[in-house]
C-alpha cells in the first residue's frame, strides 16, 4: 500500500470512527428521553408526564371492553400484567383491536383515567396461519388443564 | 503480482466490466422475473392467510424484501465509497453511485407499502416512532448522496463527495435495524432472524426469502446496467468506448461516420 493511501485509509478510519462514537453517544442519550409510549406501571410511579399528552402502551384485558350503546365511545382496560389503566375513547378502532392485544393510545390522564384521542393496534412480529394459532392454543388449553389436574 | 491480484485488476477495468456487466445483468433480470413470479405467486396464492390480519399480511412479500434491499443496497454503496476513497478506483466510485438510486427507489416502495398496511392494521398511516424516523432518514441520506453527486460538475469529485456523505451516513444502519429492540416503538421485531429461530410459518417463508433472493437480483442487474452507463460517460474520450459508441452507431445506422 502506497504512502498516501495508507494516509488516506487511516483518516476515512477515524473520521467513521468519531462518527460511529458520536452517533453511539446520541442513541444513549436517547434512550432516556425517546420514548415512543409509557406502560401502566410506568404511569403509576410518576415517569409518564402528568398534565401532557403522552402514549399509553400495554394490551387490552381481556373481558374488559364495554361499547358504548349510542355513541362511538368505548371503554376498556389497558395492562401489562402488573398494573391496570381504564382508559376510553370516542372514534374509530383499528382492526387489530381487540382483547389480548397490543395497543397504543395517545391521550392525557384525566381524574385517574386514561383519555385517549387516537388508538392504534400493534402488531408483534408473529406470523402463521389460522390453523396453527389454533393448534397452539388448544395444546396451551391443554397443558394448563394439565397443570390444574396435578395442582 | 498474484493471479487473484492480476484477475482484479483486469475485472476492475472499465473495458472488461462493461463486457462482463453487459453479459451478466440480463442473467440477473431474468432469473430476478422467474424468481419473483415464483416468490409473488406463492406469497399471494399459495401461502395461508394470517391467523391475526387474515389476507392483509400478504403486503409483507413485498415490503420486506424492499425494506432488506434499502439497507443492502446502502451497505454496498457506502463500502464501493471506502474503497473509491481511498484506493481511487474509478469502478467503485461508479458502482457506489449507481446502486443508491436503486436502493432509494426500494426505501421509498419499503414507506409507502408500510404506509398502506400500517393505516388498516395500526390505524395510522404514519407515526414518528424510531423505525419508521430512521427509515424515512435513510431515504433523506440516499437523496442527499443523488443530489451531491449531480451537483458537482466534474464527475470524479462528484462521486467523491457523495461517497463521503454515503460513508458518514452509515451510522444510521443499525439504528434502522435495532430501533426496535433498543426503543418501545408501534413497528414490530423483526420477524426473519438469523440467529434463532425465526417467528413467522415455514408456509410463508419461503415465498418471503424467494422474494428476497429476486430483489437483489434485480437490485444487481439493474446496478450493472447502470455501472455500464456510468463508465461510458467516464470514460468517454478513450478508445475502447469511442469504438462501442461507434460500433453501435455503425450498427444502427449503416456506415455513417462518427461527427
Amino acid at each position: 500500500m502506497t504512502p498516501t493511501r495508507k494516509r488516506r485509509l487511516i483518516v476515512i478510519s477515524l473520521v467513521l470512527a468519531a462518527v460511529a462514537v458520536a452517533a453511539g453517544l446520541t442513541v444513549l442519550a436517547l434512550q432516556q428521553n425517546m420514548t415512543y409510549l409509557f406502560s401502566p406501571s410506568e404511569v403509576e410511579i410518576g415517569r409518564a408526564p402528568a398534565s401532557a399528552r403522552f402514549r399509553l402502551g400495554g394490551i387490552v384485558l381481556e373481558k374488559s371492553v364495554k361499547r358504548s350503546n349510542d355513541s362511538l365511545r368505548i371503554d376498556f382496560i389497558v395492562t401489562d400484567r402488573f398494573k391496570d389503566m381504564p382508559v376510553e375513547y370516542t372514534g374509530i378502532l383499528p382492526d387489530l383491536f381487540r382483547e389480548g392485544q397490543s395497543i397504543v393510545a395517545t391521550g392525557a390522564m384525566h381524574d385517574g383515567r386514561f383519555v385517549a384521542t387516537e388508538v392504534l393496534a400493534k402488531h408483534d412480529e408473529t406470523y402463521m396461519p389460522k390453523e396453527v394459532a389454533d393448534a397452539i392454543a388448544k395444546a396451551k388449553a391443554k397443558a394448563r388443564k394439565g397443570a390444574e389436574a396435578r395442582d | 503480482m498474484n493471479s487473484l491480484t492480476l484477475w482484479f485488476h483486469k475485472i476492475g477495468s472499465p473495458r472488461t466490466f462493461y463486457r462482463i456487466a453487459g453479459a451478466v445483468a440480463p442473467w440477473c433480470y431474468g432469473a430476478a422475473l422467474a424468481l419473483g413470479a415464483v416468490g409473488l405467486y406463492g406469497g399471494l396464492v399459495l401461502a395461508p392467510t394470517d391467523y391475526q390480519q387474515g389476507d392483509a399480511y400478504r403486503i409483507i412479500f413485498i415490503h420486506v424484501p424492499c425494506a432488506w434491499m434499502g439497507l443492502f443496497a446502502y451497505i454496498f454503496m457506502a463500502a464501493n465509497a471506502f474503497i473509491a476513497l481511498v484506493w481511487r478506483i474509478k469502478l467503485s466510485e461508479i458502482l457506489s453511485m449507481a446502486s443508491a438510486p436503486v436502493g432509494a427507489a426500494f426505501t421509498f416502495i419499503t414507506l409507502v407499502t408500510g404506509s398502506l398496511w400500517g393505516k388498516p392494521m395500526w390505524g395510522t398511516w404514519w407515526t414518528w416512532d424510531a423505525r419508521l424516523t430512521s427509515e424515512l432518514v435513510l431515504l433523506f441520506l440516499y437523496l442527499g448522496v443523488i443530489g451531491l453527486y449531480h451537483a458537482i460538475e466534474d464527475r470524479r469529485q462528484a462521486a467523491r463527495a457523495a461517497g463521503f456523505l454515503a460513508l458518514i451516513g452509515i451510522v444510521n444502519l443499525p439504528i434502522v435495524h435495532f430501533s426496535v429492540n433498543w426503543w418501545n416503538t408501534l413497528h414490530q421485531g423483526s420477524t426473519v432472524r438469523l440467529l434463532g429461530p425465526s417467528k413467522i410459518d415455514a408456509a410463508m417463508l419461503w415465498p418471503l426469502l424467494t422474494m428476497a433472493l429476486a430483489t437483489h437480483l434485480y437490485f444487481f442487474g439493474s446496478l450493472l446496467l447502470r455501472t455500464r452507463i456510468g463508465l461510458l460517460e467516464l470514460d468517454g474520450g478513450k478508445d475502447w468506448a469511442r469504438s462501442i459508441a461507434l460500433g453501435e452507431s455503425h450498427e444502427r445506422a449503416g456506415a455513417r461516420t462518427h461527427g
